[in-house]
């Protein structure tokens, strides 16, 4: 583990597993994600990504494995934390969630919406929030006015901007996008992936980027998962994966996706390699 | 019989709400080669599927098309004017579904629930011919073999959730395939889908347009899938058209600046560690809010831009 530690690594998980009635969701998935990364997860709908993210940030109970993250104390085995002890941990994992119109309470300005995981975990006193708040708003690029209105006042792009703001503003070390641009439209999707690229330098971020669209993954990642049926068939880094895929299912996902060039005509999908 | 089936011009719809009306489509004007596929793209807001559905005079209150004309051409029909026909107008019931038919982008929702899929595409021949039950049956079952859905004397006795998100969809498509429409509208028939289900999807869609050589109107705001199956492409964005041209004219060179935005935007093409392109980025201090008519230039593509802007390549 001290191994791990100097090498620089944020998160450990190892033969991960999650069944739903004994279907298995996740299997034995281990993986590691090094600090201030961007480790992208891809694979179809039904292939287990969220479900793999959601237990490695204990949103739902893993059945069996191990889940190491290397807090502000230490490293600390996930797992087989009480919810009460999670808490804390919670101040350094977060989530950037994928629709900015369902992830935002209606009823709550922006000012309350960012400030509010302040106040749940006793951060400063009010002016030292509202001084944290103003100064996410400046970092997510959101005028200061925005402050007194509610969510509905905003655009798509802008929503996913509070949406990020609220996420980082306990200013955790690791973050979970799970398919936070895949809502946006495509001059929107840019301005937030630039957004996120940018917050990731000043602050030192670790991204798990959780995606379907993989140009917007070659785009962001440094490394990549692919994940199939609850598994993980490869892994590597972005140009291992995008340029000399091993693995006939990964060959297949990216076959798939239709070139913008026209003269780049998209190939009937060949299963016959999977068994499909 | 012209080769263009049809011709959208001077459209305009408005739709009036408390607030104030909104100009959702602004002198909308372009022409549908027969026999091609023709792609709107646009991102959303920009038009796209309200330009569909004045096609198929779906536009409900407070929706109005307030000005424009659409000149259908149909082979096994006489020329007529889609926007000024009647409600009772018996060519109405003939165009939505006959002559022209739609896919859309939710197959769930475009399928009842309570009716088996064998049901409701038998139902789509039934609504337009003078054939029995029958024969509907049989037809629909030939149908949904050629998009693909095996295993048919048991498949089409199963309802739409016992299906994947992929077959709904080929389902979806044979009901909209079954009365040979002269016009097929697909609007964004494969953005719910999976990656290598849409591969699928849009191959079905390219070779089915092939054998049958129907039109093909493709709404999407996916430039991979306009590069794969369009002929002619139209750009929109605010209820405007911005630039027409053909596939490779548009994704290859495009001339306006919101067209170049949309390409640039694109993550994957750019080199990594750079930051994404915005639109805002490559349309700079070119003022694409202002309308401007479309000039047709000598290549046979149309583009909004002021006049002196283009002068060398006009027509």
């Amino acid at each position: 583990m001290s191994e791990s530690a100097a090498n620089g690594s944020l998160l450990e998980v190892e033969s991960l597993s999650k069944f739903f009635d004994g279907v298995p969701a996740v299997e034995d998935v281990s993986f590691e994600v090094r600090r201030s990364e961007t480790l992208g997860i891809v694979g179809e709908s039904g292939s287990g990504k969220t479900t793999l993210v959601r237990a490695i940030l204990r949103a739902i109970d893993p059945d069996r494995g191990i889940v190491r993250f290397n807090s502000s104390t230490g490293w600390v085995e996930l797992q087989d934390m009480t919810p009460k002890e999670l808490i804390p941990l919670r101040r350094e994992m977060q989530m950037i969630f994928q629709d900015p119109f369902a992830s935002l309470n209606p009823r709550m300005t922006v000012r309350e919406i960012l400030e509010e995981p302040l106040i749940i975990h006793r951060v400063g006193s009010a002016t030292q929030r509202l001084e944290a708040v103003r100064d996410m708003l400046a970092h997510v690029q959101l005028e200061e006015d925005s402050l007194t209105r509610y969510p509905h006042a905003f655009s798509g792009g802008q929503r996913q901007r509070i949406g990020i703001a609220r996420a980082l503003i306990l200013r955790p070390n690791l973050v979970v996008c799970d398919e936070s641009v895949s809502a946006l439209d495509v001059s929107v999707q840019a301005q937030i992936i630039n957004l996120l690229e940018e917050l990731q330098n000043e602050l030192g971020l670790t991204y798990l980027f959780v995606a379907h669209d993989l140009s917007v993954v070659q785009h962001i990642c440094d490394r990549v998962l692919v994940m199939h049926r609850g598994r993980v068939v490869e892994s590597g880094t972005v140009d291992e994966i995008f340029e000399t895929p091993k693995e006939p299912y990964t060959r297949l996902l990216l076959s798939a996706v239709p070139s913008p060039d026209p003269d780049v005509p998209l190939k009937p999908l060949d299963r016959s390699e999977l068994g499909l | 019989m012209t080769d263009t089936v049809l011709k959208v011009r001077d459209l305009a719809v408005d739709f009036k709400t408390d607030l104030g009306t909104t100009h959702a489509l602004v002198d909308v004007g372009f022409d549908m080669p027969r026999g091609k596929v023709t792609a709107i793209v646009g991102e959303s807001g920009s038009g796209k599927s309200v330009t569909a559905n004045c096609i198929m005079r779906l536009i409900q209150p407070p929706g109005r098309i307030v000005a424009g004309t659409i000149d259908f051409s149909p082979v096994r029909m006489d020329p007529f004017e889609i926007t000024s026909l009647g409600k009772r107008d018996p060519r109405l019931q003939e165009l939505r579904g006959g002559l022209i038919s739609m896919v859309f982008q939710e197959p769930m929702t475009a399928l009842s629930p309570v009716y088996t899929v064998g049901n409701q595409v038998a139902e789509a021949i039934l609504c337009h011919r003078k054939v029995g039950r029958k024969q509907a049956w049989q037809e629909a079952a030939e149908m949904l073999e050629r998009v693909g859905i095996d295993d048919i004397d048991r498949r089409i006795r199963m309802y739409p959730f016992e299906f994947s998100g992929g077959m709904r969809q080929r389902v979806v498509i044979a009901m909209a395939l079954v009365c040979h429409p002269e016009v097929l509208i697909c609007d964004e028939p494969t953005t719910a889908l999976d990656v290598t289900i849409q591969a699928e999807i849009l191959t079905l869609i390219r070779d089915l347009q092939k054998e049958l050589s129907n039109s093909v109107l493709f709404i999407t705001h996916d430039i991979g899938v306009v590069a794969q199956l369009a002929d002619q492409v139209v750009v929109m964005y605010q209820g405007r058209v911005l630039e027409i041209g053909t596939v490779r004219q548009v994704l290859k060179t495009p001339m306006h600046p919101y067209t170049r935005g949309l390409l640039a935007a694109i993550p994957g093409l750019a080199p990594k560690g750079v930051p994404l392109a915005t639109i805002a980025s490559v349309v700079g201090d070119a003022d694409i809010e202002k309308p401007y008519p479309l000039i047709t230039l000598r290549d046979g593509r149309q583009v909004s831009l002021p006049r002196d802007q283009v002068q060398g390549a006009v027509a």
